[in-house]
């Protein structure tokens, strides 16, 4: 039987636009059906915007790429659909265990405060996880919603204009041209739409090796998060081992700046390697080897007039700390309400600008991150690498510096301080609910709320009468009342100590505005200011 | 808080004979580990961010000229 990634999923057809007469002109291209350019696909379709999806290859993700995906990119995919297929297949882990040399020197738990629907992790090869998104995109087709995902399509030239973008794509039967009111562009890390517009990708390269091997076999490791400074098995380095559905292991290996890259992928050297991180008798296969250096760069803008970029074409950060799909996840759940509003004539197109305000936020904050983890990981100097050691030594008898050991920062939605689109803020209310932050779970009686939440502005009531909805310009606002009993947990991150609030909530499950009282005409300038109108 | 820059150890030459004491013997790598560890460790104790970046910022500037 044929692996899932080597079967082509979305095949070449010929489409009507290769016959037609005249130029056809397309609502919204999306370029890339990777994690980023589907999730795109999957929240315009649902809000009912047509798209078209090209991709020069016809399959999923091949090789080691992603299996971390965080609480918050999971909450996204409930929103797209296909949430409950992700974490039924993945594994769940939340215990990380940080080894120095010999000795395991603590472990911690990512989430110690329950009550959410989603775990703070799951590991799943990232083929899996453009598999499911592929089959919901199957789903919303067979619902009739308008998505034509086009496979063996690849743009070889883009031309950007005041008021539409135009694309050139090769297919095995030659090549045809369309245009586009809009693109996004997820086509990875080494875009070519980026190349093609002469754009910039500025940051910092890291010099240093990773030897990947995706490695299947029956062991019984626990579900966690293996992290090693300097063990006997890599002197010097460092090593990550990590638990995938299908007994596959991730483990990832640090080599150094200074290695024959063709030697030290030749099984001959990983397998000894592995053998000494594992026991001489382990058994097991290799799935894939590969060995990957890291960069921490990004655009210094996600907008240029009508293409948005998204994901890893806008943005690369170093693996440790799984922010690469999950923070390109972010990027798309910021975009397609904000598109969609723009597209109908509902917000100016400066709404668009805060996609590239909001999201370049993210992405430094990803980059400082995985930059920091790196500089952790690979000490750069003697000096930085004797305050490594002492933190490792010292944390493994004193708490106090066991918050200082970077692994990974592992991945947490951004807060958008500082945003154009938050409104007032009620200083009683608990602050990590400020406006800018994402909703945070919660038990409610017969459902999560986050299940509540989303694709639309809501006012969330607690304790507070207000009015069965609000609209302004076109605009609606939905009403959701929802009572503090219905959950300590609720209570007690929604209301803090006061006894009664108001959020407004934008359609990306965002905090807008919020006030421990109703006013009807603060909430509709919140609105305003929310939609890019204020 | 801010950074007390005037005398404050009691017993200032035991309090040095007893610094170096540590390092006694000791290999430079042995040595550097240690001066590491008790940095982490008063910084900790301290904790007032800005206390923390006034000292690093005058352990540079009294090294100067
Ligand atoms: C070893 C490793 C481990 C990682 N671990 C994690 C992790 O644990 N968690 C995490 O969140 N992230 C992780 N990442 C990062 C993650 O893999 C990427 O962030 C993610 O794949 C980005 O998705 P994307 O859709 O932006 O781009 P891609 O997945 O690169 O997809 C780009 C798509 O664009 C298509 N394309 C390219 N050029 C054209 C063209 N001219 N025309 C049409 N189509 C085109 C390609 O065929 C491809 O399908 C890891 C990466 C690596 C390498």
């Amino acid at each position: 039987m044929s692996k899932i990634f080597e079967t082509p999923l979305y095949p070449y057809q010929r489409s009507r636009d290769q016959d037609a007469l005249h130029l056809v002109r397309h609502p919204v291209v999306i370029i890339g059906a990777g994690p980023i350019g589907l999730g795109a696909a999957i929240d315009l379709a649902q809000h009912g915007v047509p798209v078209v999806v090209v991709d020069d290859n016809d399959k999923v993700s091949f090789g080691s790429r992603a299996i971390c995906f965080a609480k918050r990119a999971l909450e996204i995919t409930d929103r797209l659909g296909c949430g409950d297929a992700l974490v039924d297949k993945g594994v769940l882990w939340d215990t990380g265990k940080v080894f120095f040399d010999t000795r395991e020197i603590f472990n911690f738990d990512l989430m110690p405060d329950k009550g959410h629907h989603r775990p703070a992790f799951i590991n799943l090869q990232q083929y899996y996880f453009e598999e499911y998104l592929l089959s919901r995109l199957r789903e919303l087709q067979a619902e009739g919603k308008p998505i034509d995902l086009r496979g063996k399509n690849k743009v070889s030239a883009i031309g950007k204009h005041d008021d539409h973008v135009t694309l050139e794509i090769d297919t095995p039967e030659g090549p045809y041209n369309i245009d586009a009111d809009w693109v996004i562009a997820c086509d990875g890390a080494n875009s070519p739409t980026r190349r093609m517009l002469g754009l910039d990708f500025i940051g910092r390269v890291f010099e240093d090796n990773f030897l990947i091997a995706d490695t299947i076999m029956e062991a019984d490791f626990p579900s966690e998060r293996w992290f090693w400074f300097d063990p006997p098995f890599n002197r010097g380095q460092s090593a990550l081992l990590h638990k995938q559905p299908d007994n596959v292991w991730r483990i990832d290996l640090q080599l150094g700046w200074d290695v024959d890259k063709e030697k030290e992928m030749k099984p001959e050297n990983v397998i000894p390697r592995l053998k000494a991180m594992l026991g001489e008798d382990a058994k097991f296969e290799l799935e894939w080897v590969s060995i990957y250096t890291f960069q921490c760069r990004r655009m210094e803008a996600f907008r240029h007039g009508r293409v948005l970029f998204a994901g890893d074409a806008a943005h690369q950060v170093s693996p440790f700390g799984a922010r690469g799909a999950n923070s390109g996840l972010q990027d798309t759940d910021n975009l397609a309400w904000k598109l969609q509003l723009v597209m109908a004539g509902l917000a100016p197109d400066s709404l668009l600008d805060t996609y590239n305000q909001e999201r370049v936020y993210g992405a430094d904050e990803n980059i400082l991150n995985s930059s920091r983890s790196t500089d952790f990981i690979t000490p750069k100097s003697d000096t930085s690498r004797i305050f490594r050691d002492a933190v490792l030594d010292l944390a493994e008898v004193y708490p106090f510096a066991r918050p200082l050991v970077n692994s990974g920062r592992l991945s947490v939605p951004c807060t958008y301080d500082g945003s154009t689109l938050n409104g007032p803020d009620a200083v009683e209310l608990p602050v990590n609910l400020r406006p800018g932050s994402t909703a945070l779970d919660a038990p409610l009686k017969a459902s999560w709320l986050l299940e509540r939440l989303g694709d639309k502005f809501q006012l969330l009531a607690i304790g507070v009468d207000i009015p069965d909805g609000l609209e302004d310009g076109g605009i609606a606002i939905e009403s959701l009342r929802i009572d503090a009993s219905e959950s300590p947990e609720f209570a007690r991150r929604y209301l803090g100590g006061a006894r009664q609030a108001v959020y407004l909530m934008r359609p990306d499950q965002h905090v807008a505005a919020r006030w421990t009282s109703f006013d009807k005409d603060a909430v509709i300038a919140a609105l305003r200011t929310a939609t890019g109108r204020g | 808080m801010t950074l007390n820059t005037t005398p404050n150890i009691a017993g200032a030459d035991d309090f040095y004979a007893e610094l170096l004491a540590l390092h006694e013997g000791r290999s430079k790598a042995e040595s550097d580990a240690i001066n590491a560890r008790l940095i982490l460790l008063l910084a900790n104790h301290i904790g007032d961010r800005l206390v923390l970046s006034d000292a690093m910022q005058k352990a540079v500037s009294a090294g100067r000229g």
